[in-house]
């Protein structure tokens, strides 16, 4: 049995180490034109910015594929003939695949905006872009950051770092308002602000301006304004990569049209991760998880599934953690912008970037606990939600659930105080 | 869809790497306060040169103030500088870049510089006799006779002078410490710490011990780290030398045998390696810098494992020997072990190659007393490190930054506790996590400390027995653990 699998990101990368642990004779292949060896995605930043060499950027030792006879080939998938159950790549040409899965991430969007192809115009995705930004760097004096979120953060704080003057358009009113409530967003508009970055709220990107040579010489706004730059970098969202995968005979929507047990409309083919859409039963909405731990688990279950196992994916109470320079950010089930301001209960630091935020709904079951500043259990904030504790409960409790290194300052009690009032 | 003919895809990314970005922004400006530490910096050396040379000051407090003053002042200037008016929180930008961090040329300069002056402080006295060579250390230790003539009432020798920079070299770097980490308590309340032992135990205390005519003796050193402490004819004269000593004798079996074993179940290795030690407080200090040096492949992780129990064995063997007396051999063994371990291996090499191998060569590779304080660690401490959930990404800022090179990344992605004999619970791991994943933690009980051994003594049989084996950690998912060591509990596949 030969089992091929597109993509070396944290999707396929589980699904190949799952397979050969059920399946220690089948011979399995994985292809990715990226890079050789899988790395961290998320650590793009900390090469860029000296944290880490590249190479400490590989979860696995190098040895560990050929232990576990894991053939990689560095080339790309043009083509999927299911029927004939052929792979075409852009190098070798033909391969054959008795099972496929398709794991290959996801594609930043652009929006057609006049002047996008422009030297100095990118996007951060992957190493490739890591390279490309160093180029456009050496002749940038001042970079424009667009789109609000997590990623445009991240390129905000690796050409500060060196010194670049940066302007961060944002559309919103706030910094990731439609995902994070007002407090929180207004936080880390401060934040943003502090750490010297120009950020210009409410504006948008119409159109970059060519230096003349090709290259990015400045972009004016949707308000007419003009700036001055050599750098433009693009992080308005990702989609599911399956351009490739569309001009096939699979099934695909926004991504690549899976059921629970990740198998997409051809026989014998697979997909999981960022490119991966799983239709849910019931008539739930379908499920487009662009993060590295469903990534992980969809491997999982994906190469489970490969190996001749049944399992099904089920999403996991929804969690997420990032960090907004220094400000450190942990979510757990449902925080939405959009709730009753009277279910949630708010508490923040009077000085300090703090804030903690417990969610509940009518019936007083907590189904929600974010914070800024602190660190929380996700064993415990998870635990409390599944149970549908009260949010008087979860603040009963509190001090459980802090997962601060030790002798930071605690607030539990101030917190207690703040919020109790507001429970009764 | 992303272009395979726009990608330019034989990027080597293992060979070629990612070097330092340009901008096509000027350098800031050095900081006034920057300048004016480089200019210290600067005088405080001419200070020392002016002072071997041509020995004007020698022996003066104006010349200490001249040239250690000056140093000392234009370091704290410099990381003043660097610190000051930053946002607190992790400093790591261009630590991969620089040079002097990531053994290039300035990195293997200093090295053997410090190389070159533990071989000078070691040995230079014997070869100054039998080859009849120049006084080297003669002014440099007379520079510093006012401080020793105060504090310990005689002029200074070599070992003060070792002394004196070890402790500067702590406090000065402590103080870079408090800056870099002033966000994080854990770290502040530790780097004080070390700074306290150091100045007020290893250099303080002892000297004034002397100005009164009392042994030297460090209480924050025990046996196997400073091994004649249990040797009989140490007892023997520290006995003879009335109340003080006898109380030097009891405070060292205390230390080895009672409070060692006492704070190790309920602290972790942490309450000495990074807390209390000197040898710890150079690495945790001095030593910052080069700790993502640390290696934490499997293979340093084999060697260390033999080296390090190999030592606990040879000074335990000594030591035995020593009291019962088993032959004349155990002379030219003790002075053996003085020379490759004592001399070389802790000094020479442990602090000598702090640019080249890590900050921690000596604890992971040598250090007997970490040797027993792991075993403990690793058997019935209530200490770990646990990991928080699923929340890591992999990005593995914890295991670059380990300085004993353990490769937290490997658990934290599995979600499993880290309980490790070498972690010195230095702290720095859940510092730089960008996730929040990591926590040292004291208190769980001895069944979950071995994946279930229900007691210590299972868990230490387990322990050993899993130490043969050498578990590889390197792995990431579900189904890449070794045979024996399996997380995955699933049924098997339809065949
Ligand atoms: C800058 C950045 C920061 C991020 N930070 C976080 C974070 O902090 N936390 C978090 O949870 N998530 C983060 N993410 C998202 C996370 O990285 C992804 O969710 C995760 O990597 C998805 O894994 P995957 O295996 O589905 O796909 P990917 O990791 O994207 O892997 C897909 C692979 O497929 C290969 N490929 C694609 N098409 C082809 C083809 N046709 N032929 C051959 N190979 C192909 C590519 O080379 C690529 O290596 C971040 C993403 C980015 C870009
Ligand atoms: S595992 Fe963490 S606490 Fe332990 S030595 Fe390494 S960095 Fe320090
Ligand atoms: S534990 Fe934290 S620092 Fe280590 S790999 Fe995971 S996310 Fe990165």
């Amino acid at each position: 049995m030969h089992v091929v699998i597109i993509g070396n990101g944290a999707a396929g990368v589980t699904a190949a180490f799952r397979i050969r642990q059920h399946q220690p004779d089948w011979q399995i292949t994985m292809i990715s034109g990226e890079s050789k060896y899988h790395y961290s995605r998320p650590a793009l930043m900390y090469i860029y910015m000296g944290h880490m060499p590249y190479q400490d950027t590989k979860p696995i030792e190098d040895h560990v594929w050929s232990d576990k006879k894991i053939e990689l080939l560095r080339d790309w998938v043009v083509d999927i003939d299911t029927q004939g159950k052929k792979l075409k790549l852009h190098r070798r040409g033909a391969m054959d695949f008795d099972r496929l899965i398709i794991s290959t991430g996801s594609k930043p969007n652009k929006f057609g905006w006049p002047g996008q192809d422009l030297q100095g115009v990118q996007g951060l995705w992957g190493l490739y872009d890591l390279k490309l930004l160093q180029e456009n760097a050496a002749r940038t004096k001042t970079a424009v950051i667009v789109g609000g979120g997590l990623i445009g953060i991240e390129m905000a704080e690796m050409l500060h770092s060196q010194g670049i003057h940066v302007i961060f358009l944002v559309r919103e009113k706030s910094y990731w308002n439609h995902i994070l409530p007002p407090e929180e967003s207004a936080l880390i508009n401060q934040i943003i602000v502090e750490q010297g970055i120009d950020l210009r709220l409410e504006t948008e990107l119409k159109e970059i301006i060519d230096n003349g040579q090709g290259q990015v010489g400045g972009i004016v706004t949707t308000s007419g304004e003009e700036i001055t730059c050599q750098l433009v970098g693009l992080t308005a969202g990702v989609s599911p990569n399956c351009d490739m995968v569309k001009e096939t005979s699979i099934a695909t929507k926004r991504g690549i049209l899976v059921d629970q047990s990740l198998q997409t409309s051809a026989p014998d083919v697979w997909a999981a991760g960022d490119c991966a859409e799983i239709e849910m039963p019931e008539g739930k909405r379908n499920q487009i998880n662009q993060v590295w731990y469903t990534a992980k688990m969809q491997g999982e279950i994906a190469g489970d599934n490969v190996a001749g196992m049944k399992r099904q994916y089920e999403p996991p109470l929804w969690y997420n953690s990032a960090k907004f320079f220094d400000l450190e950010y942990h979510t757990y089930g449902q925080v939405n912008r959009d709730l009753n301001q009277e279910l949630n209960l708010v508490w923040q630091h009077p000085r300090e970037p703090k804030i903690l935020r417990i969610v509940h709904n009518r019936a007083m079951e907590t189904i929600g606990i974010q914070s800024m500043g602190i660190r929380l259990r996700h064993r415990v904030c998870e635990k409390w939600i599944n149970e549908k504790q009260t949010p008087g409960w979860v603040l009963e409790h509190l001090a459980e659930a802090n997962f601060d290194p030790e002798f930071y300052q605690r607030h539990e009690d101030e917190i207690r105080s703040y919020l109790g009032k507001q429970i009764q | 869809m992303i272009d395979p003919e726009l990608l330019n895809y034989d990027f080597d990314e293992e060979k070629n790497g990612f070097a330092a970005p340009q901008a096509a922004v000027d350098s800031p400006a050095l900081s006034s306060k920057e300048a004016m530490g480089r200019a210290l910096l600067a005088l405080g050396s001419m200070g020392i040169v002016l002072q071997v040379t041509v020995g004007i000051f020698l022996g003066s407090w104006l010349g200490i103030l001249l040239s250690y003053g000056l140093l000392a002042a234009g370091a704290i200037l410099i990381f003043l500088g660097r610190f000051q008016g930053t946002h607190p929180g992790i400093k790591h930008d261009g630590t991969m870049f620089r040079d002097i961090q990531n053994r290039g040329v300035l990195g293997w300069m200093l090295g053997m510089a410090i190389t070159a002056f533990y071989v000078v402080l070691y040995f230079y006295d014997d070869l100054q006799n039998s080859w009849d060579m120049p006084p080297l250390l003669e002014r440099p230790t007379k520079m510093l006779n006012p401080l020793a003539q105060l504090l310990s009432k005689g002029d200074a020798n070599r070992w003060f002078l070792y002394g004196f920079l070890y402790t500067v070299a702590v406090c000065v770097f402590g103080f870079r410490m408090l800056l870099k980490y002033r966000h994080n308590k854990y770290q502040r309340f530790r780097t004080l710490s070390v700074m306290f032992f150091q100045f007020g135990f290893a250099f303080l205390l002892p000297n004034l011990l002397k100005a009164f005519h009392q042994p030297e003796f460090y209480f924050t050193y025990f046996w196997p780290l400073k091994y004649e402490y249990l040797f009989p004819n140490r007892i023997d004269t520290l006995k003879s030398s009335g109340a003080i000593g006898t109380f030097m004798v009891f405070w060292g079996l205390l230390a080895t045998f009672v409070l060692t074993p006492i704070l190790t179940w309920r602290f972790g290795k942490r309450w000495y390696c990074s807390w209390v030690c000197g040898c710890g407080g150079l690495a945790e200090t001095l030593g910052d810098p080069w700790r993502q040096q640390s290696s934490n492949g499997q293979r340093s992780w084999k060697i260390e494992h033999w080296t390090i129990h190999t030592i606990l064995i040879l000074i335990t063997v000594l030591t035995v020997g020593l009291w019962f007396d088993l032959g004349s051999w155990t002379a030219s063994y003790k002075k053996s072990y003085g020379f490759f371990v004592g001399a070389i291996f802790s000094g020479v090499i442990g602090v000598g190659f702090y640019p080249l191998l890590g900050s921690r060569v000596w604890c992971r590779f040598g250090c007997p007393m970490a040797a027993i304080l792991g075993i403990l660690q690793r058997t019935w401490s209530k200490f770990r490190i646990t990991t928080n959930g699923d929340q890591c990404m992999s990005c593995g800022n914890c295991s670059t930054y380990c300085e004993m090179g353990i490769d937290v990344r490997g658990y934290a992605e599995k979600g499993l506790n880290i309980v490790r004999a070498s972690c010195v619970g230095c702290g720095i791991c859940a510092a730089v996590c960008p996730r929040g994943v990591l926590g040292l933690e004291n208190g769980m009980s001895p069944s979950d400390r071995f994946d279930g051994a229900q007691s210590p003594l299972l868990a230490l049989t387990e322990s050993i027995a899993a130490s043969t084996v050498i578990p590889e950690r390197k792995t990431m998912f579900p189904g890449t653990c070794e045979p024996g060591n399996c997380q995955c509990k699933e049924e098997a596949p339809e065949s």
